[in-house]
């Protein structure tokens, strides 16, 4: 982020009038802070309380006051129980998320690399149908894809397998979006000519010369895709039948409805703790790499 | 494509070579796109223009299950209930989500990277945990909102009878979304040159001006994207509901959003060219829409 915040302030050496100067560090507004603060509030209560209530045991979560903490402290015993519980299904579930995460985030990432270099460095026959297609493709409901896709692969016969987890999740519309936005300005091509010129094949320029270029605008693509995957409920919830197959998301799902079924014992604290256990990955994947994707956010936004 | 240009101009041959070579990078990315959008899109057209039945087996019946859905007041219900979602979250939680990134962009704040970051966190929780959640916090048992009725002797109406399901939804799919637009606005405010607001400073224009007439038509491009991106959201909306549908069974039913609709046609109903129809339906009616807003908002002001 040193990077952005830097860049506006540059300018201002050269002619450093008062005038100037408030433009570039604006005087802080205590009433603006504290509107924001309503809104920082609103966001971060609910996943405080979730902190808080990991750390509950089921009756305590029933008699204690849900922002503040219960009389035991349970938060260990808690995690050891959500990984322990029916033979460690929530360890299985997990395992099953990274997979459909590095499989299918991972390949879809690389799908949006080629294609948007492609549309943003190579001229070829048909390029303005692929990206027509492509746009108008981003407005079809979910829903409209997922029944005949569900009956196409039953067909193949790869429904309730990870494949048909993964499968659709290589395809990332918005990832090929701002991969193409931001080779157009990151790969200059002058470069990719001095590379050819020199003899250098096209596959040979992509990985040496152009791959370290697009780092930024990669780990932006691969956090969002990453997000996608990690929380994807509807098509694996289509698709899958059996649980062992379960990513995170439906099986917590499965775990809260269980309490709603004659017979099931409510385990109202292990969705809880199962939840923080879900999310954690992820908030810690943004917080480390906000460097490089809040950089690649902004220079996909150049184009628009 | 400058590459390109240049490369032709200095030696001709080598453009025809080249020129299939953009395919062999989009290639793969078109080979699965085909497989998961294309073919799935053509195979519901076919399956929404034939009808199962247990007597005849299927039988090609034209437009009739178009002529169904349209008559189906199921349909209608839950097309003006993600309709009613639409118009009041969208403006909201877009309309927080540019306050937001307004102030962060305006430099005024005390600790704006924190501010920006924490604001964002929501949108790496999954919709999934976001709903339980909520769902919890909303409970009168041991949520938030049984704490407050307890303490304070009051009783609060239940966000999760059927009056207010609707609205506990939106602040569900606000609270998940904000940071994410918020991020989407800042990102594209932070491109806006300087020299704008020195030249509007030094002809004396107030920061509400600056906003008004600079920073707002800089980043249209921005709000368009954003509210695209809302409204097919919004007509998709599923997650929540179906999550939520366990906490609240009365207040939600199988047809409450059409894509709820659709999918428990298909997977309780196994009426799949009726689903199928009902899902072509609600993807025109987004295309449309979709388009419509982005040939409103990318018009040049007169």
């Amino acid at each position: 982020m040193s990077t952005l915040t830097a860049a506006p302030a540059r300018p201002a050496p050269r002619l450093r009038t008062p005038r100037h100067r408030s433009v570039a560090r604006p005087r802080r507004s205590a009433l603006l802070t504290v509107l924001t603060t309503v809104v920082l509030v609103y966001s971060l209560v609910p996943l405080a309380w979730l902190l808080i209530n990991a750390t509950k045991t089921q009756e305590d979560l029933f008699s204690s006051f849900g922002l503040w903490f219960g009389d035991s402290f349970s938060l260990w015993d808690n995690v050891v129980t959500t990984l322990t519980y029916d033979d460690g299904v929530f360890v299985r579930w997990f395992g099953n998320t990274v997979l459909y995460v590095v499989v299918g985030a991972g390949g879809a990432t690389f799908l949006a690399i080629l294609g948007g270099y492609a549309l943003a460095k190579f001229d070829f026959p048909g390029k303005r149908g692929v990206f027509a297609v492509v746009i108008g493709a981003v407005a079809v409901p979910g829903t409209a894809l997922a029944v005949p896709t569900f009956l196409m692969f039953s067909q193949l016969g790869l429904t309730n397998t990870p494949w048909a987890v993964i499968i659709p999740s290589l395809i990332s519309p918005f990832g090929l979006y701002l991969m193409w936005t931001f080779a157009a300005e990151a790969v200059p091509g002058e470069l990719l000519e001095a590379a050819r010129i020199d003899g250098a094949g096209e596959f040979r320029t992509f990985f040496r010369v152009s791959l370290p270029l697009l780092a930024p605008g990669i780990v932006t693509v691969l956090l969002f895709t990453m997000v996608a995957t990690w929380n994807n409920y509807f098509l694996p919830l289509i698709m899958l039948r059996d649980s062992s197959w379960y990513p995170l998301t439906l099986g917590l799902n499965a775990w809260n409805a269980q309490a709603a079924t004659a017979g099931g014992e409510a385990i109202f604290n292990l969705v809880i703790t199962g939840s923080l256990l879900t999310i954690l990955p992820l908030v810690a994947a943004f917080l480390l790499l906000q460097r490089y994707w809040q950089s690649g956010l902004a220079a996909g936004s150049v184009k628009e | 494509m400058t590459a390109v240009v240049a490369g032709a101009d200095v030696r001709p041959l080598r453009r025809s070579r080249r020129r299939w070579t953009g395919w062999m990078f989009v290639g793969p990315f078109m080979l699965v796109f085909a497989l998961v959008f294309l073919a799935p899109i053509a195979y519901s057209l076919y399956l929404s223009v034939f009808r199962t039945q247990m007597v005849g087996g299927t039988t090609f019946v034209g437009l009739e299950n178009y002529a169904q859905a349209l008559a189906d007041p199921q349909f209608w219900d839950g097309l003006g209930r993600v309709t009613l979602f639409l118009l009041v979250q969208v403006p909201i939680m877009l309309g927080i989500a540019l306050l937001v990134a307004l102030a962060i962009d305006s430099g005024r704040l005390y600790g704006k990277s924190f501010f920006r970051i924490s604001i964002f966190l929501p949108y790496a929780v999954p919709a999934v945990v976001a709903a339980l959640m909520w769902g919890f916090m909303y409970g009168t048992r041991f949520g938030l909102v049984g704490n407050l009725n307890e303490a304070l002797g009051v009783s609060l109406p239940d966000p999760l009878s059927p009056d207010l399901v609707l609205a506990s939804i939106g602040n569900i799919v606000t609270w998940e979304f904000v940071g994410y637009n918020m991020l989407i606005f800042y990102s594209a405010l932070r491109v806006v040159p300087h020299s704008l607001y020195e030249a509007a400073e030094i002809d004396g224009a107030g920061q509400w001006r600056v906003v008004t007439a600079i920073k707002l038509p800089a980043i249209r491009g921005a709000l368009v994207i954003a509210t695209i991106f809302s409204i097919i959201g919004s007509f998709q909306l599923f997650n929540e509901p179906s999550i939520l549908q366990s906490l609240a069974p009365n207040a939600i039913t199988t047809s409450y959003t059409p894509n709820l609709y659709a999918y428990s046609l298909s997977f309780s109903g196994q009426q799949y060219n009726y689903s199928a129809t009902v899902a072509i339906i609600m993807g025109l009616i987004t295309m449309v829409i979709a388009y419509v807003v982005q040939l409103r908002g990318m018009r040049k002001e007169p």
